[in-house]
């Protein structure tokens, strides 16, 4: 297995990132500010997911990063129309 | 009728891009584009009968004018991410946030939406909001040069260029 | 090393440095409306930097071409999604009473 060393360094430092993001959701002060640190949580797994292909060369991984975008964007606005309207339905 | 067309040729080659199985000499990637086809007219015949194929579901009349709009909104999401990454890395942080209203003459929904979204991408400027009573878009300016470079119009002249209007 | 690295190298490393400027941001931005911001902003350009590298990476290694196909969609999903929930997050955040922080002495932006 040959690893793909610069995509491996680059997914550190997405990593890091999020660990940096997850400061501001342990802290909050609002219910926002934790959605927004989740939504950008999962814009950094889709970076890292699209990175993690490459580091093993199984470019593969890409759809997963796919469907991450999408679910992100899903999971967001549910978890915002549950807090205005209390419900999903 | 042409919408549904040129829908039908949106969705597969959004397939295709997906797929990639268009050799149709081996059988079992024939098959597979037989099937891509089949779900294509299949979510083509759904969207007719939800009538969401018109100008809002499908802006393919846009198409050829994003072409001149694109490059430039792209630039400008360039310029606002140095512009926002300058004001995060210094030690000062030198930001005057502050709400202002932006007055919207677009005529469509569509050119509103494409409107709002491009204020978030762009220098300094979020868009929290449309008052349909005074047709005006709430705006969070990060500092009161990106608030003003709003207000001047110059991206809501881009827009309808876009739309057609003007 | 050839040129290619070089770019890939390049382009990574701008992508980085755009994804941790947004995480920076969010901690040490002021109230909730700044946060938006760096938050959708910067991941979107962090987001398209890395996909030009690993383009790049995909001519490099020969790999079939619906990877890049993939990888612009990618691009395309961040760019017409990130605008929409920041908005949506933030409609939500304004409809809730949420007052935004203004600059100490900045008499002109508390007005509205």
């Amino acid at each position: 297995m040959q690893f793909d060393w610069a995509a491996v360094a680059a997914g550190a430092v997405i990593l890091l990132g999020v660990c940096l993001v997850l400061i501001r959701a342990y802290r909050g002060p609002t219910s926002y500010d934790r959605i927004l640190s989740a939504n950008a949580i999962g814009t950094k797994t889709v970076i890292f997911i699209a990175l993690l292909g490459f580091m093993t060369r199984r470019p593969e991984f890409l759809d997963i990063a796919l469907l991450y975008g999408l679910l992100n964007f899903i999971t967001t606005i549910a978890i915002l129309k549950f807090i205005e309207y209390k419900r999903l339905g | 009728m042409a919408r549904r067309v040129s829908l039908l040729i949106a969705l597969f080659a959004f397939w295709a891009m997906l797929s990639g199985q268009l050799d149709i000499t081996v059988f079992g990637q024939a098959f597979l584009t037989v099937c891509g086809v089949i779900s294509c007219l299949f979510v083509v015949w759904i969207a007719s009968r939800m009538g969401i194929i018109d100008m809002e579901g499908h802006p393919v009349h846009l198409a050829l004018r994003a072409i001149a709009y694109v490059p430039w909104l792209f630039w400008q999401i360039v310029l606002s991410n140095f512009d926002v990454a300058m004001r995060v890395w210094h030690p000062s942080r030198p930001i005057a946030p502050r709400i202002i209203r932006v007055p919207n003459t677009t005529r469509s929904d569509l050119a509103t939406v494409i409107y709002a979204n491009s204020i978030t991408l762009t220098p300094g400027t979020v868009t929290i909001g449309v008052d349909s009573a005074t047709n005006e878009l709430i705006v969070h300016a990060l500092t009161k040069e990106t608030a003003d470079a709003v207000l001047t119009g110059d991206m809501e002249r881009r827009v309808k260029r876009l739309e057609g209007v003007a | 090393m050839n040129a290619m690295d070089i770019a890939v190298g390049i382009f990574l490393a701008l992508g980085c440095f755009f994804a941790l400027t947004g995480a920076v941001g969010i901690v040490r931005m002021p109230d909730f409306f700044s946060r938006l911001h760096p938050a959708g902003k910067n991941d979107t350009l962090a987001v398209t930097s890395i996909m030009i590298a690993l383009l790049i990476r995909t001519v490099e290694y020969d790999y079939h071409w619906t990877v890049a196909t993939k990888l612009l969609l990618i691009v395309g999903i961040i760019f017409v999604t990130a605008p929409a929930a920041s908005h949506a997050i933030s409609k939500a955040a304004f409809l809730d009473g949420l007052k935004p922080w203004t600059k100490p002495g900045d008499t002109e932006a508390s007005n509205e």
